[in-house]
């Protein structure tokens, strides 16, 4: 192997081709967006160097400041659901249901393998008002509320979106975090039982610390998805009303393609790299932490 | 420098790579990597002067798919009064959604590949228009007048083109509307009503019918712009028929008191509880089947609900029992009574660089013979001349054409007689992003989660910070 890694002919021979791929079909794109941040104009009269001022503009944007307001708090709700509940899902498929979980993790796991679209299709009919009242609003009607229209406000269009994609996803993160814990050995679950280790105990001294591995890729799939979400929410309410429950991935798409303004929709889109990347990094940071350190007795 | 060293970097700089790029994944979609105006078209004028371009092998189209209309009647042209052109150049229709449309006509123009006749955003055919400065857009009134048919064009049509497009004439008046307050006529005089004639009418009518049980207005508030249309509906009769364009020239700013108190109404009318209480989630034909069946009493529309209203499959309160009222004046407002406000469907313009002899005789067959093809299959208007009264074709040759519906002859009569007319609210927008805004936004007015205030500076903001 020494051999091979000294060799400066097989080191490009074996990262080359790869790198030669990746480049062109990720990295080359993404300094090309990088460059159109600098522009402005659209494809008909050309573009014209603006040095930095899409960048200015972002920042004195308030339409800006409101999508990625909604955006961390729709990440930081939706990501804490999905945890919690995967978490859940997969400590009630290992410890409860065991070996008689295959239905229940089928049953809901479902969610995930419909399409984005269609699940938010079938909330907006399940919440609708318009044209015909939708099981739920008919149910609240017999229980004596009046009927309103739940996306016509933002505070109900953020939780019927956070409904959904909870239900959408949180199958995904059960069947993630439960191959971490089908992993864990018995022998220590046993000897940690004999030692005294019950319930939370157990979990947070023992389970825990030994699926951290799986639940630190979950934490980051679940925050790098919320961060990104896009479909699920021009499906079920396409930003509105008005631009309440617009993410900021929307915005930049908007502004990019329905407003042609692909300098200031460049910015944007760096400016959720940023984002994106910050997250990551605090997290692969954050988790070098030894949980296991203080916390068992 | 060691090769397990230099293995290490590039691994360590791939994974910071990775990191970035698998995180977020390719971020912005990269624009076309064309970044310049496409080179000019050979301008090869045809002997006589008056084409602009050369013929293309089809009469090709690029419209909207949610333009149903135009392609229809084209089509049906095609196969009757136009045979002749269609034969020479025969016609080809390709359409994409609206959302997508702008940025596929971005992409053609660069590439020099527009088709004969496409739906432009009106930023790009206004004077200094993107598509006006690439030389792409034909001057339809030249043309006409080169075509001996300029007098085809009705002169409110053209009066609608001229506030929109100063300075050019961009676009082909496929469409011919003026918009007011459709309303039930068996309604209004079940609960003893009368035609309103002033604004606080409107409001006394709206709310009697309220107390009673029945819907006073319905729209399709999902679309955005059924409600802020009646803000404009208000503007121009408070402020007058000038409104927008003082706002569009700098004279103005919509967070001036009166345009304020224009939202100030409409959100009173909202919180009044006027409209539906899923407004904001109702789309268009739910709304014109409000109307259309009794469930709700008034409609803002434009006279294209015609095509609903005239239904008998649609139409269950009777052909006779739907009439269309003007806005109604505002106590001291400058607006002038009798104008309508006015439009002429979504922009259609002509490739000037493919206006050649054949793509003139297409253009000289549709102005002449579109109007009584529309009449006749769609009941609708254009801006293009027409016989009036109106007719309708008979179902068999010999046969007697079926009799107009009332309410079109009723609209055609109030066009001839419309002394003058006013724009929309969003008329002048000076981008998509305002258009959006404006009827987005007009939702959370209407439910009082958005201030008039806050409404206005908001699309204020658009017109001062264009994109």
């Amino acid at each position: 192997m020494n051999q091979v890694l000294g060799d400066r002919r097989a080191i490009l021979i074996l990262l080359g081709p790869a790198l030669l791929m990746y480049s062109a079909v990720m990295v080359i794109p993404v300094v090309w967006s990088f460059g159109y941040a600098l522009f402005r104009g659209n494809l008909i009269e050309g573009f014209t160097f603006v040095g930095l001022a899409n960048f200015g503009r972002l920042v004195q944007d308030e339409q800006v400041a409101a999508a990625v307001r909604f955006t961390l708090l729709y990440t930081l709700v939706i990501s804490t659901g999905q945890i919690v509940l995967g978490y859940s899902l997969a400590l009630l498929y290992t410890f409860v249901l065991r070996r008689s979980s295959s239905l229940i993790r089928t049953l809901v796991f479902f969610p995930v393998v419909l399409p984005s679209v269609a699940v938010g299709l079938l909330f907006s009919r399940l919440f609708a008002v318009a044209p015909n009242s939708g099981p739920v609003v008919s149910v609240l009607d017999r229980l004596g509320v009046a009927p309103f229209d739940f996306f016509a406000a933002a505070g109900t269009a953020f939780w019927v979106i956070i409904l959904m994609d909870l239900w959408r996803s949180m199958g995904f993160y059960g069947v993630l975090l439960y191959s971490g814990l089908i992993d864990i050995p018995t022998e220590i679950l046993e000897a940690a039982r004999i030692d005294g280790a019950r319930g939370w105990r157990l979990v947070r001294s023992v389970v825990l610390p030994l699926s951290l591995p799986v639940l630190v890729s979950s934490i980051i799939f679940s925050l790098n998805a919320s961060l990104k979400v896009f479909d699920t929410i021009v499906a079920l309410t396409n930003g509105g009303p008005g631009s309440e429950t617009t993410p900021i991935t929307l915005l930049m798409f908007q502004t990019s393609f329905f407003y042609s303004s692909f300098g200031y929709g460049s910015s944007m889109a760096i400016l959720i790299s940023v984002m994106c990347f910050m997250v990551t990094i605090f997290i692969f940071r954050s988790s070098r932490r030894d949980l296991t350190v203080g916390g068992a007795a | 420098m060691a090769p397990t060293r230099i293995v290490t970097r590039l691994l360590h700089a791939s994974v910071v790579v990775v990191i970035l790029l698998a995180a977020c994944g390719p971020s912005a979609p990269a624009p076309s990597t064309s970044t310049g105006p496409a080179p000019v078209a050979s301008q090869a004028a045809a002997s006589n002067g008056q084409y602009t371009g050369t013929d293309p092998q089809s009469f090709s189209l690029l419209l909207t798919t949610e333009n149903t209309q135009v392609p229809a009647e084209l089509q049906r042209l095609a196969a009757g009064p136009c045979a002749a052109e269609n034969a020479a150049l025969p016609l080809s229709v390709q359409q994409t959604p609206g959302a997508q449309i702008q940025q596929q006509i971005q992409l053609l123009a660069s590439q020099n590949s527009l088709p004969v006749m496409f739906n432009p955003t009106q930023a790009f055919i206004v004077k200094d228009g993107a598509l006006q400065k690439a030389g792409y857009i034909l001057d339809i009134k030249k043309a006409l007048t080169d075509l001996g048919v300029a007098d085809q064009i009705l002169p409110g049509a053209q009066a609608v083109i001229d506030q929109l497009y100063p300075g050019v004439s961009p676009t082909l008046p496929f469409q011919y509307n003026i918009e007011g307050i459709f309303y039930n006529k068996k309604i209004f005089a079940e609960h003893g009503i009368s035609v309103p004639q002033s604004w606080d009418d409107l409001v006394a009518a709206a709310t009697k019918l309220k107390a009673a049980g029945v819907q006073p207005f319905t729209a399709g508030g999902k679309s955005g712009w059924p409600v802020s249309r009646w803000i404009g509906a208000y503007l121009f009769r408070s402020l007058g028929g000038d409104a927008m364009a003082a706002v569009a020239n700098k004279q103005a700013k919509l967070t001036d008191p009166g345009y304020v108190a224009a939202a100030q109404t409409i959100q009173d009318l909202g919180k009044a509880g006027l409209f539906p209480v899923g407004v904001a989630s109702e789309d268009l034909p739910t709304a014109y089947n409000d109307l259309v069946t009794g469930k709700a009493a008034m409609e803002y529309q434009g006279t294209w609900l015609l095509a609903n209203i005239n239904d008998p499959a649609q139409n269950t309160v009777g052909l006779d029992q739907i009439g269309l009222l003007q806005v109604p004046v505002i106590s001291g407002g400058k607006g002038d009574a009798g104008a309508w406000p006015t439009n002429v469907g979504s922009p259609h313009a002509i490739n000037a660089k493919l206006y050649g002899p054949k793509v003139g005789a297409w253009l000289k067959c549709i102005v002449l013979h579109y109007a009584d093809n529309l009449m006749t299959n769609q009941t609708a208007f254009s801006g293009f001349k027409a016989s009036h009264p109106p007719v309708l074709a008979a179902p068999t040759p010999g046969t007697t054409p079926p009799p107009v519906p009332p309410l079109t002859v009723e609209v055609a009569n109030d066009m001839a007689s419309a002394k003058s007319s006013v724009l929309w609210f969003e008329a002048l927008s000076p981008s998509a992003k305002f258009t959006s805004d404006a009827g987005a936004n007009s939702l959370l007015l209407l439910n009082g989660s958005m201030t008039p205030l806050q409404y206005m500076t908001l699309l204020q903001n658009d017109i001062d910070n264009p994109q």
